[in-house]
């Protein structure tokens, strides 16, 4: 087989898994396990030969044209370079991943079928997304990555939070679809071409009017999906899915596409300076506010859905400075470490029987329960905080590395600003993730109080992916850093001296004063009792979680904080605790800024439709309605009336007719 | 002669039944009106065949056939029109038109109130008779 | 009256108008006659339609018929004026009196001989009466009817053109007649046995909700008086059809 119809493979496979699993989920519910992970797995199997066959030299282009679609041509095209290449691996292995932890963590659930399916289907998506060598065909994949994102973080739809939380991350990755379609359009106006070759190949040779306008567009979307800042409040909220599903989408692969959409395209957007300085705002703006969120956050899930946000931060921040390869480095190390925090964090989830790092926090011997994630999660942790020679630790360097680069006057890709901002906000930002990993690792690991609920031992498919994963985040950075270069764009990513010790020192210090802060606020866990554990020992994880979100905000007071003394986050944030719990009043603003005026407008609209326009409506039926009564009262039944009325009609026709016709 | 005596004689028997068969109430004088203007009808078509017969513009005579004609489908037309009444009578027991009023509009309300007295009344006082 | 004097005034003036070579001022003798036989039978008409006793209206239903008889006559067409006399005058007016008396009309009058509709009625026929005499007079003012010579409608000449050009009409006309004859008998034929009689009752079962008793009353109470007017109703056709 060629290595084009490996690749064309690789999307189909998942596809038809998907189709198949949606058809047979009902009647063949033996099937729906196999059609869920075989189909995961050999797109796995045939990413890695795609990229084993690729190897980092010139990419494979294929394309076909199936029918004439106007004046710009739409083509299926593949255009699998380095970056594919590995991108389409790392969307494997988490997808094949979450695919058997699934089978585990909903083993009881009746919406399991659909659900894999689903999960396939979103896979398919994504490597579309990640092959595609045309943007339309590209946004077809964007597309059914959003909607399938609905149905997923929807799938516990019997809890309220799950309802706002699908809605609202539809609508919000929506919001930014519409400029980034516009923008595609006005991208490929100005190239003649939706083929990304094509398109890249005008550019580079000055061929785009208005690179400013579109890298703006662009931005949009991209900020939409990958959750930056302003429109990264769906992310956290998307936490009240099941956790595979966080690992998957909002970890490893869909929040990865912008960032992914972005390298692709960056010398689209290197071509305008001000996208460059815009985007290098949106990463600081992102990092610092996640970092600082993630810090007051109570739900172990939502710490790591800012942990996210603020990764993807540093990617952005990585493109914004023109480093792709930095970007994709980082890109794929965290998407490694972050599935396997999410899927340790559903297992600590379904162990402790609550979501919330209060009640864990007051459970000693948690980690003794659950081995597996507590070591696999310290690692994840350890690379999250980039502790060398954890893989997190060199991608994030190769980050830093790169802003450093550009700040100190290598500004041929990257304008020195959006160097020196990146630079900035991706040091202090080093430090702030090194404190919430710490935080949750405490609260999670070394709480004191009673003893953590038995829940037995967990599932084997649960358990076994978390080790998986446990590899590349130990070992994918110090090992590849060096091959990286041959399959991106041959930029250096190894490691500078200067950005190495001030990073790690940096890390360093946070994780310290969290730790002290920490010994200061942990006497206090015992003299306030606090926590709500979920009590179905027999459940599968997906009950317990769903439980456990379901009773968050009335146990608690709220979905994201709990009012706990003992937490370290309030006394590292102090008076900002209050804002961060809630991502810094952002929902707030949208809601006076956009929800009240639309709820007005709407409100405003149906006192028109009901009270106007019915008012119209009903006048219009009532004339005919009393001409109606009055000519039914005409109709007596008698006979004579009838012949009268009829009569004197014909003697009324018949002299007008006679005066016609004489004239008269 | 002038034809006018005889076109206006039929005019006027004609208005008068037109009169009686809106008028009258008892559906056998309605019949009786119906004659009226088919009478005037005749002498009209007789009038005029006279009058085109001797003006020569008319040989077939069509004005006395259809005089015929009329006075047959009359006399077909009084047998089938009593016998109605008769079985309306029966059924009702009553032949004034204007109470036979099942078309009207929301009839519902007063027709068998009273008619199923009536008929019930009537039924006794014809088998007693 | 009124209707007569309406007409009256509306013919006077049209008849000055229309003298030509035969004034309307020197009318000839069968004119005179035709006159004076055509208002009495316009008045028995009136009478007719406005008395309140029902059997003198079918009295004076017979006047109005044998005076247009003799209207005929005087139109030279005789076969009409006697088949005029034989069916109308001999059987439909008495079928008309037997119609009276099978749906028990009172003797004597009757307050209640006309409708509510009455002066719609008289506005209406008054209008069209207007209206015709009108146009009729308009029309016909200055029309001459010979009527000399050869009679127009003597018997031979009548049968000559009826089975000369009309007698495929003819033939057709006894088909009609047969059916009215079926027709006649059909309707007025006593239901023949008792499943037969709902579709008869069925309108005051269907609109009322008549309690038990009644409804039972109901067949058995009809049964005896259709018994008796069967045999006449049935016989009527029969017997006007033997006049014919």
């Amino acid at each position: 087989m060629t290595t084009t119809t490996l690749a064309v493979l690789v999307p189909l496979l998942p596809f038809l898994g998907a189709v198949a699993g949606l058809l047979l989920g009902r009647t063949a519910p033996g099937f729906v396990r196999p059609l869920a992970v075989l189909p995961t797995l050999a797109s796995f199997v045939l990413a890695v030969l795609v990229a084993v066959r690729q190897g980092g030299d010139q990419a494979v282009d294929a394309h076909t044209e199936l029918t004439p679609t106007g004046s710009v041509p739409i083509e299926l095209a593949l255009h699998i370079d380095g970056f594919a290449a590995l991108v389409a691996v790392l969307v494997g292995v988490v997808a094949s991943c979450v695919q058997i932890y699934s089978a585990g963590y909903l083993r009881d659930d009746p919406r399991y079928p659909s659900y894999a399916a689903l999960v396939s289907l979103f896979t398919s998506a994504m490597l579309l997304v990640v092959y595609s060598g045309d943007l339309i065909v590209l946004l077809v994949g964007w597309e059914i990555m959003g909607i399938c994102s609905y149905f997923l973080v929807g799938h516990y739809w019997e809890t309220p939070e799950a309802r706002a939380a699908s809605i609202k991350a539809f609508l919000v990755t929506k919001l930014g679809d519409v400029p980034f379609l516009i923008g595609l359009f006005a991208l490929a106006t100005d190239t003649g071409s939706f083929r990304i070759t094509k398109v890249l190949g005008a550019v580079a040779s000055g061929g785009l009017d208005h690179p400013t306008l579109i890298a703006l567009l662009l931005l949009a979307g991209v900020a939409g999906k990958s959750a930056q800042f302003p429109l990264h409040t769906w992310l956290p909220d998307a936490m009240a899915g099941p956790t595979p599903v966080s690992a998957l989408i909002h970890a490893a692969t869909m929040v990865a596409a912008g960032v992914y959409f972005v390298a692709r395209l960056l010398p689209v957007f290197e071509a305008s300076s001000a996208a460059m300085v815009v985007l290098a705002v949106m990463a600081a703006v992102t990092m610092l506010g996640s970092g600082l969120a993630a810090l007051a956050q109570d739900d172990i899930k939502r710490v790591l859905a800012y942990s996210t946000i603020g990764q993807l931060g540093y990617m952005t921040g990585a493109l914004a400075v023109g480093d792709r390869g930095a970007a994709v480095f980082h890109l794929l190390s965290h998407g490694a470490f972050k599935a396997l925090l999410f899927l340790a964090a559903g297992v600590i989830i379904h162990a402790a029987g609550t979501n919330s790092l209060a009640a864990m926090s007051r459970m000693s011997n948690l980690r003794d329960r659950v081995p597996d994630a507590f070591w696999t999660m310290t690692v994840a942790l350890l690379a999250l905080a980039a502790i060398p020679p954890f893989s997190g630790f060199f991608s994030k360097e190769s980050v830093l590395g790169a802003a450093e680069h550009v700040a100190t006057g290598h500004t041929e890709h990257a304008p020195g600003a959006a160097g020196w901002i990146t630079l900035v906000a991706g040091l202090v930002t080093t430090a702030l993730t090194a404190a919430y990993a710490l935080r949750l690792w405490l609260l999670a690991f070394r709480g004191q109080g009673t003893e953590a609920p038995d829940h037995g031992r967990q599932p084997l498919t649960m358990t076994v992916v978390l080790w998986v994963l446990a590899v590349p985040s130990l070992a994918l950075g110090g090992f590849a850093y060096r091959s990286l270069p041959d399959w991106f764009d041959g930029r250096d990513l190894a490691p500078t001296l200067t950005t190495s010790i001030l990073g790690t020192g940096v890390a360093l210090v946070g994780g310290i004063v969290t730790y002290a802060a920490w010994r200061h606020s942990t006497a206090l866990a015992a003299r306030v009792p606090l926590g709500a554990v979920a009590a179905h020992p027999e459940g599968d994880a997906g009950l317990v979680e769903a439980e456990a979100i379901a009773t968050h905000a009335p146990a608690y007071g709220d979905v994201a904080s709990a009012p706990d003394p003992a937490d370290p986050g309030r006394l590292l944030l102090g008076p900002l605790h209050r804002h961060a719990a809630v991502g810094f009043h952002l929902d707030a603003l949208y809601a006076a800024l956009f929800v009240r005026p639309v709820l007005a407008g709407a409100s405003l609209v149906r006192f028109l439709d009901r009270e106007v326009v019915e008012t119209y409506v009903r006048g219009a039926g009532a004339l005919p309605r009393l001409l109606g009564a009055a000519v039914r009262r005409a109709q007596t039944g008698n006979v004579q009336t009838y012949v009268s009325a009829l009569l004197a009609g014909t003697v009324v026709l018949a002299v007008a007719a006679v005066l016609v016709a004489t004239g008269a | 002669m002038h034809l006018a005596y005889p076109a206006v004689l039929s005019a006027l028997l004609f208005c008068t039944g037109l009169y009686g068969v809106l008028a009258r109430r008892n559906a056998i004088l309605v019949l009786m009106s119906v004659e009226l203007m088919l009478n005037a009808v005749n002498l009209n078509l007789v009038a005029f065949d006279v009058w085109l017969s001797k003006a020569a513009r008319d040989t077939l005579h069509s004005g006395q056939a259809l005089t015929l004609f009329t006075i047959a489908i009359a006399a077909a037309e009084i047998g089938i029109g009593l016998s109605i009444v008769l079985a309306v009578y029966r059924n009702r027991g009553t032949s004034a038109i204007d109470r036979l009023r099942d078309s009207a509009e929301g009839h519902e309300s007063d027709g068998p109130e009273d008619d199923a007295p009536t008929t019930d009344q009537t039924g006794k006082a014809e088998a007693s008779a | 009256m009124s209707l007569a004097a309406a007409a009256t005034v509306t013919a006077a003036p049209a008849t000055n108008l229309a003298a030509d070579t035969h004034g309307f001022l020197s009318p000839t003798g069968v004119e005179i006659t035709f006159l004076l036989v055509g208002l009495v039978t316009f008045g028995a008409a009136l009478v007719t339609v406005t008395t309140r006793q029902l059997v003198h209206a079918a009295l004076w239903l017979v006047v109005t018929l044998g005076g247009l008889a003799v209207e005929y006559l005087l139109l030279t067409a005789e076969f009409i004026a006697w088949v005029q006399v034989l069916i109308y005058v001999g059987s439909v007016v008495v079928l008309l009196l037997f119609g009276l008396m099978l749906t028990r009309a009172p003797i004597g009058r009757s307050p209640d001989a006309d409708s509510g509709n009455r002066w719609a009625a008289l506005t209406v026929a008054v209008a069209s009466a207007a209206a015709l005499v009108w146009v009729v007079v308009d029309a016909f003012r200055a029309t001459w009817i010979d009527l000399d010579g050869p009679a127009a409608g003597s018997t031979a000449v009548t049968g000559a053109s009826l089975f000369q050009n009309w007698v495929l009409p003819f033939e057709a006309l006894s088909v009609l007649l047969l059916a009215a004859l079926v027709g006649a008998i059909v309707l007025s034929r006593k239901a023949k046995a008792e499943s037969s009689s709902p579709p008869v009752n069925s309108r005051a079962g269907s609109g009322s909700s008549p309690s038990v008793p009644n409804s039972r009353n109901h067949p058995s109470g009809r049964k005896e008086p259709v018994a008796g007017t069967d045999p006449v109703a049935g016989t009527d056709p029969a017997e006007q059809e033997g006049a014919r």
